[in-house]
């Protein structure tokens, strides 16, 4: 479809197919745009802040909360550590698992009719409500484990979900070259099921990504004080404080981890579908 | 009617393409075939066709007629409620499993767009798990029997529906299979491409020596292609008549501009026309 204008007649002597040019100008444009528009806003806050004189306990300047993060980095960092060790393991978790279930889910109608409604259930409650109980469960002296499982229970579904339905994804003309040729169920599964179940799995793992750190957040604030020495325990802390501009700090460092987290995902999804995926293709009309 | 399927066949069958003793025995006998769905629709009923080697063989009807059901009864994709399938040229496992020689060539070219079109012409051998390098040169062989050696390493995507057309051919050909099934594999390109394909095809057909069922419900198509047409009628999926093409290979332009050309396709459509009418 993309590159079919290019190739409009069916030549078999035809050698190379065209590669489209690539505009440098148009990618720092797109590049710069977004970074501009975020220094005037950045620039406007400043302003505004120091023209209505705002006080710093309502919303500090975007300079005090630089300076706050500067001087306070090594706690910031420390606590950086904790919630990206959560993050990550739930994140790691949610995936072998999702992928694991969706799989198994999916192998025999059975088994998903049987499972799936448990499985929405467990999407649909809020997990703020169980965390009381897991925490109870696990104990007051294995927080970290706590905070892994609720933060896991909140980036599991996607990655459950997307599999699933990806597994189910494969094309049925395919389906019937596979027949034709007598696959075994395992070279179903290895050669066309994953294949065509990965752009969901990835699509899964980039939402999953993002909520394994809100998981991660939303479990800190449930455990409080009782271990928890997180980013968003962080924030908690400094809001009881009225230490707005450490508040600020790191709610800054939350939001620099978790872009960094979407952009490793994007650019693992970009690596394995580039060649090959409309998700991933440029349209030239 | 006076086209009773019995009669027909008979007369058809008197001259297969090269009459020694050895290929008068059909590559496939179908005799008494039905076949019905789950929900009493009958998609066909009573089918007797004897398909010869080296043939090329085209199933002709209005949709709905079966013909698509058939070929893939042949391919053995899906189970038939009665009659007999019998392969007397191919082997027959324990479990009296004929070991069918076929590819087959759906209406799309069902090509998987993760894998480069080398390894979609691969598919066929890795699951039978030929390794790569062991089968590599045939790969490598029957894309340039299709003429797409430049584009081993390009990604589906990166072709027009008329190669990805060629590429679904190179993959059905991979194995070398005695009967090449077709399943209306043009129906979607445009006109010019398929005339283009049309002509490679008998010249593919010639090379690879294989026996070609083809299905189309174009009838200019299958005159220009086949050496026997089968017509089918539907409502139950049926054959009602058989006609032969004598014309020489290969079968060039001007064989399509010839007035014998015109006279079979008269025929066919006169065969046709009985058909949607019954």
């Amino acid at each position: 479809m993309t590159v079919e204008a290019t190739l409009s007649v069916d030549d078999r002597t035809e050698g190379q197919v065209a590669k489209p040019e690539r505009k440098s100008w148009t990618d720092i444009v797109d590049a710069v745009l977004p970074l501009a528009a975020g220094l005037f806003f950045l620039g406007m806050w400043e302003f505004l802040v120091y023209y209505l004189k705002v006080s710093k306990f309502i919303l500090p300047p975007p300079s005090a909360i630089v300076k706050t993060f500067i001087a306070e980095w090594p706690t910031i960092f420390v606590a950086l550590k904790y919630t990206a060790a959560v993050t990550i393991g739930a994140f790691v978790a949610a995936v072998v698992s999702g992928i694991f279930f969706g799989v198994l889910l999916t192998s025999h109608r059975r088994i998903e009719r049987t499972f799936w409604p448990y499985a929405v259930t467990m999407q649909v409650t809020p997990v703020v409500a169980i965390a009381p109980l897991v925490i109870i469960w696990v104990g007051l002296d294995r927080v970290w484990l706590s905070m892994l499982i609720l933060a896991w229970m909140v980036a599991f579904f996607p990655m459950l979900s997307n599999t699933a339905v990806g597994m189910n994804s494969a094309d049925h003309g395919l389906l019937n070259v596979f027949e034709l040729y007598e696959a075994s169920r395992w070279k179903r599964f290895r050669y066309l099921q994953l294949p065509s179940a990965l752009p969901y799995i990835l699509a899964g793992a980039r939402i999953s990504s993002g909520l394994s750190v809100i998981g991660a957040v939303v479990a800190e604030f449930v455990a409080g004080s009782g271990g928890s020495r997180g980013l968003a325990f962080m924030i908690v802390e400094s809001g009881t404080l009225l230490n707005i501009p450490r508040m600020f700090s790191a709610l800054l460092m939350l939001s620099i981890f978790g872009m960094s987290i979407w952009y490793i995902t994007a650019s693992v999804q970009r690596l394995l579908l580039h060649r090959w995926h409309e998700s991933e293709l440029k349209q030239e009309n | 009617m006076n086209y009773s399927p019995a009669k027909i066949v008979a007369s058809g069958s008197a001259a297969p393409p090269m009459e020694t003793e050895k290929t008068r025995k059909p590559l496939v006998r179908a005799q008494h075939v039905n076949k019905t769905y789950s929900n009493g629709t009958v998609a066909l009923k009573d089918l007797n066709l004897d398909v010869y080697p080296h043939e090329f063989i085209s199933l002709l009807g209005p949709s709905g007629c079966g013909k698509s059901t058939a070929l893939r009864i042949f391919a053995g994709l899906g189970a038939y409620s009665g009659g007999t399938m019998d392969w007397p040229q191919s082997m027959y496992d324990v479990s009296g499993k004929p070991e069918r020689e076929v590819g087959f060539v759906f209406q799309e070219p069902t090509l998987m767009p993760w894998a480069t079109v080398f390894d979609n012409v691969y598919l066929p051998h890795r699951l039978k798990d030929r390794p790569k390098a062991e089968v590599a040169d045939r790969v490598r062989e029957v894309l340039e029997l299709v003429g797409l050696s430049n584009f081993a390493n390009a990604y589906p995507r990166e072709l027009s529906g008329g190669m990805k057309m060629r590429v679904s051919v190179a993959r059905a050909l991979v194995t070398r299979p005695k009967l090449l099934l077709m399943d209306e594999p043009f129906a979607a390109l445009d006109e010019i491409t398929r005339t283009r394909l049309s002509n490679d095809l008998l010249e593919i057909w010639s090379l690879a020596k294989c026996t070609v069922m083809f299905v189309t419900h174009s009838v200019f198509e299958s005159v220009f292609l086949s050496q026997r047409i089968v017509v089918m009628a539907a409502r139950p999926g049926r054959i009602i008549g058989e006609l032969q093409v004598n014309a020489p290979y290969p079968r060039t332009k001007e064989y399509r501009l010839s007035s014998e050309y015109s006279e079979h396709c008269r025929e066919v459509s006169g065969l046709l026309d009985v058909a949607m009418r019954s």
